[in-house]
């Protein structure tokens, strides 16, 4: 039998140490009740309290919510209608490009994302005077560009272990199209779907760099204000905010693994 | 209107590949044209900050191409150096990110069945929380008060701080952290795919270990490689968050030197300029990068 030897199992042991040890220190700090966030002097929730007194912290907080909102569904219908295009008609003229394209956003540098597309909604605003400024509207074109590439991955790999005789025997007694999408494609990509709409909902909610570019002066999000907070040095109020972050993102990936793994239990039935 | 195109318009598959081709054509391929356009403009304090790349005043047509600006990116040791220690940075860092990630995604991908989705998602976790906090949180570690600082003082390995945040040192450590799961991900779907018994064959004729490893482990897994090295090569060339925060003001990374000249100095054309020559810079990498991510998706 081949081992895996102590060498290696020490190295990912360290990388865990690593991934974790930040997070773990900053969730410990957000209850110091001193304002030096490195030295500790007692357990306090006043962080949190002082948290959601922030008139701006939670305006902004709304403003990035709405925006991942709107992002993740439209991304999601978006990237179910390229995953489809891509698996069904793979030998189609143009695909190969187009196969280029919607990975590129993937790894494309974000502040060259940003920058070119500030200078798009420019151009389109003094050719033809929309968009008129920025705001939440040029956000979500610009979170949909970056964001749906990831939804038409996830949906793509889940289309293609799909069972393909299904849709053919439905297509031979006679289902229509439409009727075998929402009756046999859609149940069965439901899960694809769901994780398609969480990552791209972080994606967005986290996004600085793009968002930055293309926000205008009435839609500061949550990350936007972070950073010009972060950049003034450590505070024990960003702990707690980034505390409750870490906590809401791992509480909904455990219970979307036990959603899925029911799923996964109840087609094995 | 003929049949055909009747046909071809009203037919649900055209709407299917039309509407996102349409999108990224509109918000990815038009934008970079316009970036290319813009860079050849003159800066101008007017609303927005350029000039017109063609003026036509009394039927003359006339095109101003100014290249001043890729000459400033060429011959400025200031940008050259941005460009640069970008590239080295990059390079370096998706070096060490392989170094503890190969290790790491072959231990998960070893690991008893029962774990390994544990152990996986363990890796993944962190990406779904905020970049911008994670990297925040190691300002608090590396700063001069920090909890770093404090142990090595505690335990007497050092006399006096060390000045570790604002270093190259922390750039190089937030971006291994933040770009770790990239790597990981990609190389464990192809360990998981190798099929042991060449190993075994492998043992039983002679081989050792470490031969074996770079013989037949290595080749077999070079996708997983190459794709999770693309994954954190290309963005951190352009990266804007980590040398911001973590990086002194010596250090000159082109993403933020981009931010800065763009919300600084509002010298957009120069700005256009810098994001042209990045993406003509990065062009052959995403190219490799889309054809070894499609040739994955097509075999899994």
């Amino acid at each position: 039998m081949l081992k895996t030897s102590p060498a290696i199992k020490a190295i990912t042991l360290g990388g865990y140490i690593f991934l974790y040890a930040p997070i773990l220190i900053l969730i410990i700090y957000s209850f110091n009740e001193s304002r030096l966030v490195t030295v500790w002097s007692g357990f306090s929730f006043k962080w949190y309290v002082e948290l959601f007194q922030d008139k701006v912290l939670l305006k902004a907080a709304g403003t990035s919510l709405i925006i991942a909102f709107a992002t993740a569904t439209g991304a999601t219908i978006l990237g179910t209608f390229s995953a489809y295009a891509l698996t069904g008609y793979r030998s189609k003229r143009g695909g190969a490009f187009f196969n280029i394209l919607i990975r590129a956003p993937m790894v494309l540098p974000e502040v060259i994302m940003g920058v070119s597309l500030l200078l798009l909604f420019v151009a389109l605003e003094n050719a033809i005077g929309f968009p008129s400024g920025r705001g939440m509207f040029t956000i979500w074109i610009a979170h949909m560009t970056l964001t749906f590439a990831y939804a038409t991955l996830i949906i793509m790999a889940r289309l293609q272990e799909m069972d393909r005789s299904l849709v053919l025997a439905a297509r031979d007694l006679g289902a229509r199209a439409h009727t075998i999408f929402f009756r046999i494609t859609l149940p069965l990509i439901a899960p694809a779907l769901i994780s398609a709409w969480l990552l791209t909902f972080t994606l967005s909610f986290d996004d600085l760099v793009i968002t930055s570019f293309t926000s205008g002066p009435d839609s500061t999000t949550l990350p936007m204000l972070v950073y010009s907070s972060v950049r003034m040095g450590v505070s024990p109020k960003i702990n707690a905010l980034a505390t409750l972050m870490i906590g809401t993102v791992t509480l909904m990936a455990i219970a979307f693994c036990i959603i899925l793994n029911r799923l996964e239990r109840k087609k094995l039935q | 209107m003929s049949a055909r195109i009747k046909q071809w318009l009203f037919s649900g598959s055209t709407w299917i590949l039309g509407i996102p081709y349409a999108w990224l054509l509109a918000f990815l391929i038009v934008p970079f044209l316009i970036i290319l356009k813009l860079s050849f403009s003159e800066m101008a304090l007017s609303l927005p900050p350029y000039l017109p790349l063609v003026t036509i005043q009394d039927f003359v047509v006339t095109l101003h191409v100014n290249l001043n600006n890729y000459q400033t990116l060429f011959l400025d040791p200031f940008y050259v150096s941005a460009y640069w220690n970008s590239l080295k940075i990059a390079f370096f860092s998706t070096l060490g990110c392989l170094l503890i990630g190969y290790p790491m995604a072959y231990c998960i991908a070893r690991a008893n069945p029962t774990y390994r989705s544990l152990l996986l998602m363990l890796v993944i976790l962190p990406s779904w929380t905020s970049f911008l906090l994670r990297v925040y949180a190691w300002m608090g570690i590396l700063q001069e008060t920090g909890y770093l600082n404090q142990l090595l003082l505690a335990l007497n390995i050092v006399d006096t701080p060390v000045k570790f945040l604002y270093t190259d040192f922390a750039i190089y450590l937030g971006i291994i952290y933040a770009y770790l799961p990239f790597m990981v991900l990609p190389i464990y779907v192809s360990i998981s795919k190798i099929d042991w018994s060449l190993l075994k064959a492998a043992a039983d004729l002679g081989a050792r270990p470490w031969t074996a490893f770079w013989r037949i482990t290595v080749p077999l897994t070079y996708t997983g490689i190459l794709t999770g090295s693309l994954l954190v090569f290309i963005p951190v060339v352009g990266e804007f968050v980590i040398p911001d925060l973590l990086g002194g003001s010596g250090t000159h990374m082109i993403g933020r030197v981009l931010w800065q000249e763009f919300f600084n100095n509002r010298d957009w054309p120069l700005s256009a300029a810098i994001a042209t020559l990045m993406l003509i810079l990065l062009l052959l990498p995403i190219y490799i990068f889309t054809r070894v991510e499609k040739n994955n998706a097509g075999t899994n």
